[in-house]
């Protein structure tokens, strides 16, 4: 088991022909992703490396029977990539693009209730169930599969995490990078909910950051209802207020979203804060030793 | 991205929103000429900076006379202005901003986000007017009142006549109020706003509700398809390593330390200043390459983290996904050839291409310290500093 996807997931990218997205189609393919379709407005009937490419999500829906997609279209037409492919009934729905105006996402966001459709990002690495199917631009060599779930809203932090783990002999059963913005479409709690109801993940490792008010949230939530042992890292320990950090959601405004917050927050709700981003995989190991 | 007053009182009175007529003034001869051209008896003189607190600094001061104006724009202009928001420095003001006075009858607080909880903008309001409302929040938060704006529907009546009542407002002030809350609401979604402050919002003695005081800051992401906000970016408002990092298109936050980060993601940036915390030392600077940096902009960000006097020694870390450590390695090469090295360089390097990206440093002659793992590579700098 994993969450949200696995070998049978049939993948379509959005942007298939830019550089971003001919890159990570390819790598995708590598690792073993059924890619399966690409959309590119004018650009029907044509194909990416044997890969049928559609003008619209619904027709490359009717054909494909993909039931997740990815986006690497740039800012100005992300929100409406992921509009479309919402419309199109697309089950998972990854935005990988950086820098989608917030207004945008608002919109999207509304669309979004009373869907059947799931969207993770935008800004974020993507999803991957190591061994089975990665989607996004993370690193597939540095994974193992295994039975830690991982869920971040960094990219290179997760990268961090899931290497330590694998240095360590630890593999993970699904890694999801919820992304940096604002506003997205899975949140901290939404992922939990997931790895909760999944029977191969044993724990979790949640890295968060400064910005914001999900990781008390999740706090909160994983106190009633988490069933298993989790570890956690806030970044931005150091950042200075009212200053974005990199991610546009990276940022501690009205006193509120400090790193110290978050992680009282996660302690008091009996979640082991790894002090250290250099002990995220060792934190997890003694934990599943049953030594925290 | 944040502007001045004056502008952010212009783009809201062009959406129909109520604001006081002025005039912005670079000279003390251009106030008093501003102040004549109002052809009012009273106005207001206001010092223009990207901070809050200007009135209790000194900064604002309501005048009769034109000479008077031209005086104290002369006392405010060239100089620093030090508030609660600016840090013991101040901020050097450049332009004063001439506005007819209003007579206030009672002052209120109005503001509008994007709340990140529930996804929506929301309205915040509160009867505390021209208060620090962070405070109010703490203190008080039965006096803040808020309401989610639909992004389907924009602003309904019933809203802005709940937030109306209770702001204690009346008669025709509510009517006045659901106008005035419309056109900013217009005026945030189209000029992408990320916050719109409004304090004091005042009833003036004669029944009228208008904007006495407004700030706004927009979403970065959003500038691209508003030119004509970007052209309002005041350079001598920021850093100025930051405008150069974002010429390159690098995101940088210069801080007070004196080790130089150079990191590739956002999350690891920030967990890289925390482990050269938890090794004893503070970071200089939060920056983040990006995912797909090339050699140049690698080598940018390196000239500008030499050019911080107050660097003693700089860390590389790279977990390359997309960015490849040979790019990395390369760029950091091309950057020692224009800038001479003269402080500790430590680099721990992971990912793609990393064989080819560590043999690159090695021949290159250059002095690097490598590092293992994140860890160690705090440690190494700290050491290598003497800290």
């Amino acid at each position: 088991m994993s969450i949200l996807v696995d070998k049978n997931t049939r993948v379509l990218t959005q942007g298939i022909t830019g550089a971003v997205g001919q890159l990570h189609t390819r790598a995708c393919r590598e690792y073993g992703t059924q890619m399966v379709g690409g959309v590119v407005p004018g650009k029907g009937g044509t194909d990416f490396e044997g890969i049928p490419i559609f003008d619209t999500v619904e027709q490359a829906r009717k054909a494909t029977g993909c039931n997740a997609t990815v986006i690497y279209v740039p800012p100005a037409f992300a929100a409406d990539a992921m509009l479309e492919a919402i419309a199109a009934g697309i089950e998972l729905v990854i935005c990988i693009t950086e820098g989608v105006p917030v207004i945008d996402m608002v919109k999207v966001k509304a669309y979004l209730a009373g869907s059947k459709s799931r969207l993770i990002g935008p800004n974020c690495p993507g999803i991957i169930t190591p061994g089975e199917c990665k989607i996004g631009i993370m690193p597939g060599y540095i994974h193992k599969p295994g039975d830690i779930g991982v869920v971040s809203r960094s990219g290179t932090l997760t990268y961090e995490a899931v290497y330590q783990l694998t240095q360590l002999g630890i593999g993970q059963s699904s890694c999801i990078g919820i992304g940096g913005d604002p506003i997205v479409g899975t949140t901290h709690i939404d992922a939990l909910k997931l790895f909760n109801e999944d029977t191969k993940t044993r724990a979790v490792i949640m890295i968060g950051e400064i910005g914001g008010t999900a990781e008390e949230e999740a706090a909160e939530y994983i106190k009633q209802y988490f069933k298993k042992p989790v570890v956690a890292f806030i970044a931005g320990q150091t950042a200075p207020k009212g200053r974005r950090m990199g991610h546009a959601g990276a940022i501690i405004s009205g006193g509120r979203g400090t790193a110290a917050d978050k992680v009282a927050a996660l302690k008091a709700a009996g979640i082991t804060v790894a002090a250290s981003p250099a002990d995220l995989g060792s934190t997890m190991k003694s934990v599943l030793e049953g030594k925290h | 991205m944040n502007i001045h007053e004056y502008q952010a009182k212009q783009i809201l009175g062009r959406f129909g929103v109520p604001v006081p007529k002025g005039q912005f003034a670079t000279t003390p001869e251009e106030a008093a000429a501003a102040f004549t051209a109002l052809g009012q008896p009273r106005a207001v003189v206001k010092a223009q900076i990207h901070a809050g607190g200007r009135g209790k600094a000194g900064g604002v001061k309501l005048h009769t006379v034109a000479n008077d104006v031209r005086d104290f724009a002369a006392k405010l202009l060239g100089k620093p202005l030090v508030t609660h928001q600016t840090g013991p420095e101040g901020r050097v003001v450049r332009r004063v901003y001439v506005e007819e006075a209003s007579d206030v009858a009672r002052e209120l607080y109005l503001g509008m986000l994007v709340d990140r909880k529930v996804g929506t903008v929301s309205v915040i309001a509160s009867t505390e007017g021209g208060m620090d409302i962070e405070e109010v929040a703490n203190k008080t938060p039965e006096k803040i009142l808020t309401e989610q704006i639909s992004p389907l529907l924009g602003v309904s009546g019933f809203q802005a006549r709940k937030i109306a009542f209770a702001l204690g407002l009346k008669d025709k002030q509510v009517g006045q109020f659901a106008t005035l809350l419309a056109a900013l609401y217009r005026a945030f979604v189209e000029t992408d706003a990320s916050l719109i402050e409004i304090n004091p919002l005042v009833v003036t003695k004669d029944g009228r509700v208008i904007c006495l005081d407004a700030k706004m800051s927009f979403d970065d992401n959003a500038l691209f398809r508003h030119p004509d906000i970007r052209e309002l970016r005041d350079a001598n408002e920021e850093d100025p390593a930051e405008t150069e990092a974002a010429k390159y298109e690098l995101s940088y936050v210069h801080l007070d330390g004196n080790i130089g980060c150079m990191v590739n993601g956002a999350g690891l940036a920030m967990a890289t200043m925390d482990i050269v915390k938890i090794y004893g030392a503070e970071p200089a600077n939060f920056l983040d390459v990006g995912g797909g940096a090339s050699t140049e902009k690698v080598a940018a960000a390196f000239r500008i983290l030499l050019a911080d006097k107050r660097v003693k020694g700089v860390l590389i870390n790279i977990f390359g996904g997309i960015m490849r450590c040979d790019v990395l390695a390369q760029g950091v090469v091309e950057a020692a050839k224009q800038v001479k090295l003269n402080v500790p360089l430590v680099v721990r390097m992971e990912g793609t291409n990393v064989v080819e990206g560590k043999k690159i440093l090695a021949d290159s002659g250059i002095k690097v310290i490598a590092a293992s793992d994140m860890a160690d590579a705090a440690k190494r700098i700290v050491q290598a500093i003497g800290a």
